[in-house]
């Protein structure tokens, strides 16, 4: 069954908490990860790594340097996993 | 056919560390290259790493390591009967490391042989030195990662002049008649992505090595977990019990990543790329000989190694702190 926008930006809250120790309160869609949430690209990796395990979508280094916001991360999560 | 037999179990004896003297500082590298202490610390956590000087070799700093581990294991050179040099750098390709290791640290004619896993090579020899010693072709083994990577670095390039480093570090492999639980060295597991070989490389002699960070820190950071607890469920240890998880000190970004999804709470998480840099098949066992120096880990308790690196190639062990 296809993961909700609200399941999905919880999920990704969690994973930005422990990787990058910003308070999942923070990692509100329209905020940036580069500037809002002073996360690298180093972090972004670990970052995908992880939704890769909690959401069964990987994203690949070619696409993640174009993901700029949480909600682009929580729309690319949601276009994979409804074609999956 | 006559065939040796060997014992149940090895274990390591001792550990021996060696870092040449000269410390660069990362304000030394941005003097000279487009960088800063700040962005070094943070994207890979070193502050400080040794270099060896210049007529100093792979073979010098292999024999001051494993002198410290021959003489904190008790043994004296005419116990040791086999010598493991795990290298990716050594100076020439003959003669090997190993022999001349050996001579100069008054070891007779033990067998010798260098490997080269990269920077997983430590693990590597140590899982064939405690074959060696298990299967009875060995009694007593010396292994030693050394590196001079410094020898193959561009110092105008601040994706790599920043991490590698230089040292060499040792171990003292010996047999253990008794039980099993009286054993030392767990099952090894490794492997290779030979479709990775490009991620890490020195194309030929006149080239400095080569690293596409990005890719190596998403593989590192999504495939050696499960390597690693693989190593603990062969050996019969829950991750839970570990007292210490050394991996190779390549970035303590990966180090941290890696940590997270062991799943070993207890584990002192070895951090001795802060001053060390990633000195490839030496990181391991230089890390452990400065934290058993240190008084950080008992004797006897669990520690969880893991090595990885170019091919790429890894491999992961439980062993218990001499």
């Amino acid at each position: 069954m296809a993961m909700t926008e609200q399941e999905i930006l919880a999920g990704l809250g969690e994973i930005i908490d422990e990787v990058a120790g910003v308070p999942a309160d923070q990692v509100t869609p329209d905020k940036t990860f580069v500037d809002d949430l002073d996360i690298d690209s180093l972090s972004m990796v670990e970052i995908a790594v992880a939704a890769q395990d909690k959401f069964g979508v990987e994203i690949p280094d070619e696409q993640l340097k174009d993901l700029k916001t949480v909600q682009d991360v929580v729309n690319y999560v949601m276009r994979a996993d409804v074609s999956a | 056919m006559r065939l040796t037999s060997g014992t149940t179990g090895a274990r390591v004896l001792a550990f021996g560390g060696y870092q040449p003297a000269r410390v660069v500082t990362n304000d030394e590298l941005a003097a000279t290259v487009d960088t800063n202490d700040e962005w070094i610390r943070s994207r890979v956590g070193i502050a400080s790493r040794r270099i060896a000087g210049p007529d100093e070799t792979v073979a010098d700093m292999a024999v001051q390591a494993g002198g410290k581990a021959l003489a904190a294991s008790g043994l004296s050179p005419a116990d040791i009967d086999l010598v493991i040099v795990a290298t990716c750098t050594p100076e020439v390709q003959i003669p090997n490391t190993a022999a001349q290791t050996a001579r100069r640290l008054g070891i007779d004619a033990p067998g010798a042989y260098d490997m080269n896993a990269a920077c997983a090579g430590f693990c590597y020899a140590l899982a064939s030195a405690s074959d060696a010693v298990r299967a009875g072709s060995a009694r007593n083994v010396l292994v030693i990662g050394a590196e001079k990577l410094s020898q193959w670095v561009d110092w105008t390039d601040r994706s790599t002049c920043i991490i590698f480093a230089d040292g060499a570090g040792a171990a003292v492999v010996s047999p253990v008649a008794e039980a099993e639980d009286k054993a030392g060295i767990g099952p090894v597991v490794w492997g290779s992505a030979g479709d990775m070989a490009d991620k890490i490389y020195i194309k030929d002699r006149d080239s400095f090595i080569f690293q596409e960070g990005q890719a190596v820190f998403r593989w590192a950071t999504t495939a050696l977990a499960p390597v690693a607890r693989q190593a603990c469920e062969l050996a019969g240890v829950d991750p839970a019990d570990l007292a210490a998880f050394v991996p190779h000190q390549a970035n303590l970004r990966i180090i941290e990543a890696i940590a997270r999804r062991v799943g070993a709470p207890q584990a002192l998480v070895a951090d001795d790329i802060v001053t060390a840099g990633n000195t490839s098949s030496a990181s391991i066992p230089l890390a452990l000989s400065r934290m058993i120096e240190r008084g950080q880990l008992q004797s006897g308790s669990l520690a969880l190694l893991i090595g990885f690196g170019a091919g790429i190639c890894y491999a992961a062990q439980v062993i218990k702190v001499p």
